[in-house]
């Protein structure tokens, strides 16, 4: 088959058209499948979203994944602090090759956050889910491997949660140079920057217990919940 | 170290044992590849031929940490990268030197957060600080020749009696 015969045949995927077609056709099917939990969100200039209850996020996901949505692109957690309900995980969908794309978006609790996983749909799921835990402290039930994956494994606290401070643990210790970090005690003790800086930080959500490596922290760690 | 000459008109070179072996350390002192960071692509325009490093002696740059002396810090280092920077130190035979290249590497740079060590010091010894974020190679080249002065004088560790 010559190049132009091959493209004669596929023609150009994606764009308004794609667009057109997950707004007109899709989201009116998922909502048609499933009444209760699913709402749309108004969004002129980016993928169309959906949001979705927690405890059909799964059933939702293997109805789109039969649709044609075969590509995971990211998952991703938000904390919008004062609002209830506190957190949001976002998830990013694609279809190849049609190159339909399509947000979904599950709106979490702040007291005991779940949400299923999808990681038996998409292989690239088990990440980004691990990544949401690490910075967010929202468990996935039923994961694989919910350890730490940005982070240190023996690190607490949820870092992009918004009441964690941004120097994170150095803030913590009372007595302790700001600057200093404790996470990692100096090799030489009379050794350090020794630099004057403001001692004002943000106070900050973070018990400190001592550095020292313990192994992976995992979801199911007792101390897990409490920031 | 000097040049003599002997009423047969022989040349004698005469110098201390530890002078002369500075000077060796010193002119011929092989980086480590430990770019970690942004900096590591300006510590690729070092050993590329418009800043050249090979003239002044680093001839090549040694991935493994065992035939290295000279550990160039390019980049910020996190939390999770200090116990590798210390094994990797660690296998570093002596005399070793360390360069903090960078901002981020000297002190944290402009990463004041919980994920960033504020300065390499705190994990190593380290000789020279270059500022700069980053560094222009000409920034790393005078660095390392300050360095190779300090370790002809006998200001940092080297020679066969070490300090």
């Amino acid at each position: 088959m010559s190049n132009e015969q091959y493209f004669a045949k596929k023609p150009y995927a994606g764009g308004t058209a794609a667009m057109k077609f997950v707004v007109d056709d899709i989201v009116p099917a998922l909502k048609k499948q499933f009444p209760d939990g699913v709402e749309s969100g108004e969004t002129p200039f980016e993928p169309p979203e959906v949001i979705v209850r927690p405890e059909q996020l799964e059933q939702v996901c293997r109805w789109l994944k039969t649709r044609g949505f075969n590509l995971l692109m990211d998952i991703g957690g938000v904390d919008y602090l004062p609002r209830e309900p506190r957190f949001e995980v976002v998830y990013h969908l694609v279809a190849l090759p049609e190159l339909w794309r399509l947000r979904l978006r599950v709106q979490v609790p702040e007291d005991d956050p779940v949400v299923p996983t999808v990681s038996h749909l998409w292989p690239s799921a088990p990440h980004a889910e691990r990544e949401v835990w690490d910075m967010f402290g929202i468990r996935i039930a039923d994961h694989p491997n919910l350890t730490r994956i940005l982070n240190p494994d023996d690190w607490k606290g949820h870092p992009l949660r918004k009441d964690y401070p941004v120097s994170g643990p150095r803030s913590a210790v009372p007595g302790l140079a700001a600057e200093r970090n404790w996470y990692h005690t100096p090799k030489r003790p009379g050794d350090g920057p020794g630099t004057a800086r403001t001692p004002e930080r943000q106070s900050a959500e973070v018990e400190y217990d001592g550095a020292g490596g313990t192994g992976p922290e995992r979801a199911s760690d007792p101390e897990e919940g409490r920031d | 170290m000097e040049l003599n000459r002997d009423n047969n008109n022989n040349q004698f070179f005469t110098s201390t044992i530890d002078k002369f072996i500075r000077w060796s350390q010193k002119s011929s002192m092989w980086p480590l590849t430990f770019g970690l960071a942004c900096c590591a692509i300006e510590m690729m325009n070092l050993v590329a031929p418009r800043y050249d490093m090979a003239q002044f002696g680093a001839e090549v740059f040694r991935s493994t940490p065992r035939q290295a002396d000279l550990l160039i810090v390019s980049g910020r280092l996190s939390n999770k990268m200090v116990p590798v920077i210390e094994q990797v130190y660690n296998q570093m035979p002596d005399p070793k030197w360390v360069v903090a290249m960078g901002a981020c590497a000297s002190s944290g740079g402009v990463f004041d957060n919980y994920a960033i060590v504020q300065g390499v010091d705190e994990v190593l010894p380290v000789d020279i600080y270059v500022p700069g974020c980053p560094p222009t190679p000409d920034a790393v080249i005078y660095a390392v020749l300050e360095l190779q002065k300090a370790v002809a004088e006998g200001r940092a560790p080297g020679g066969v009696v070490r300090g």
